[in-house]
């Protein structure tokens, strides 16, 4: 067992024990904070993959962005009187039953399948050539994406504006 | 243990879209379904970065993974603008006790 494994396991054992945490806890701001260590640990597992950028990427628009607009979402949609933000929940016995058959089966799949890996490469920097993959192979697809990213923001402004009274 | 390779990463996402899938079938409060979103896509995204790793793919899983990121982005700010209007409309965000957009 050596240094990369140790590090794999304590980055999977946060990302699980947090994620976990993420869907049980009943306060819906410690929740928000536990999917900021979800996020951390799933960053640290792409570096474990190699995808540095994708790394740092993950760690600026999750959380950096789209936690901090979650947390936003859990201020503005509370009546705040006190510290404690409750989210009730609904249908835990048929969903734990029905996740944990899904959990299973997928996991006996994925365990049992013989899958056809290289062995895995030396990690190098990737920045370089993802630039070069978007602007080549994939410019379509990323400038619609550039559109679509407009597009949501105008929409979200819209819907979310108040109505001039 | 055995080393680790593409089998862990699977089974690590296949656990992370359980809890997702969870999250969004059993939480009443619409920005925690959010969260359950996020995760389920969180655990894709693992997906494809392993087998970019370990599959004969090239770099194509990580630009994939990339969209599926810019994807998330947009998906939350649309969805937190239609929450806050829910909440205008109900003073609530409950979503078994919301049936329709307007009142």
């Amino acid at each position: 067992m050596n240094v990369y494994d140790i590090i794999f396991y304590l980055f999977a054992a946060i990302t699980l024990a947090s994620g976990f945490l993420v869907v049980t806890v009943k306060n819906i701001v410690h929740s928000a904070f536990y999917l900021l260590f979800t996020l951390f640990g799933i960053a640290g597992i792409y570096v474990l993959l190699g995808a540095d950028f994708i790394a740092i990427v993950q760690l600026l628009v999750y959380v950096g962005g789209i936690l901090i607009l979650l947390l936003f979402g859990v201020m503005l949609t509370n009546k705040i009187t006190d510290v404690d933000i409750k989210t009730g929940t609904l249908h835990i016995v048929p969903a734990v039953i029905g996740v944990g058959i899904f959990w299973g089966a997928i996991t006996s799949i994925l365990t049992s399948t013989h899958w056809k890996s290289l062995p895995a490469e030396n990690i190098e920097p990737t920045t370089a050539q993802i630039g070069t993959l978007l602007i080549t192979d994939y410019v379509l697809v990323f400038e619609l994406l550039g559109i679509l990213l407009l597009i949501a923001l105008i929409g979200a402004a819209t819907i979310a504006r108040r109505d001039k009274e | 243990m055995i080393e680790v390779g593409l089998t862990h990463f699977l089974v690590i996402s296949a656990a992370l879209f359980s809890f997702g899938i969870y999250g969004v079938v059993t939480r009443k409060n619409a920005v925690m379904v959010l969260m359950g979103v996020e995760l389920i896509l969180n655990a894709a995204n693992i997906n494809f970065v392993a087998f970019a790793r370990y599959g004969n793919f090239g770099l194509n899983g990580q630009i994939m993974a990339l969209f599926i990121i810019i994807l998330a982005a947009a998906e939350a700010a649309i969805a937190l603008a239609i929450v806050l209007n829910i909440y205008k409309t109900f003073a609530h965000v409950n979503i078994d006790e919301i049936d329709n957009l307007k009142e």
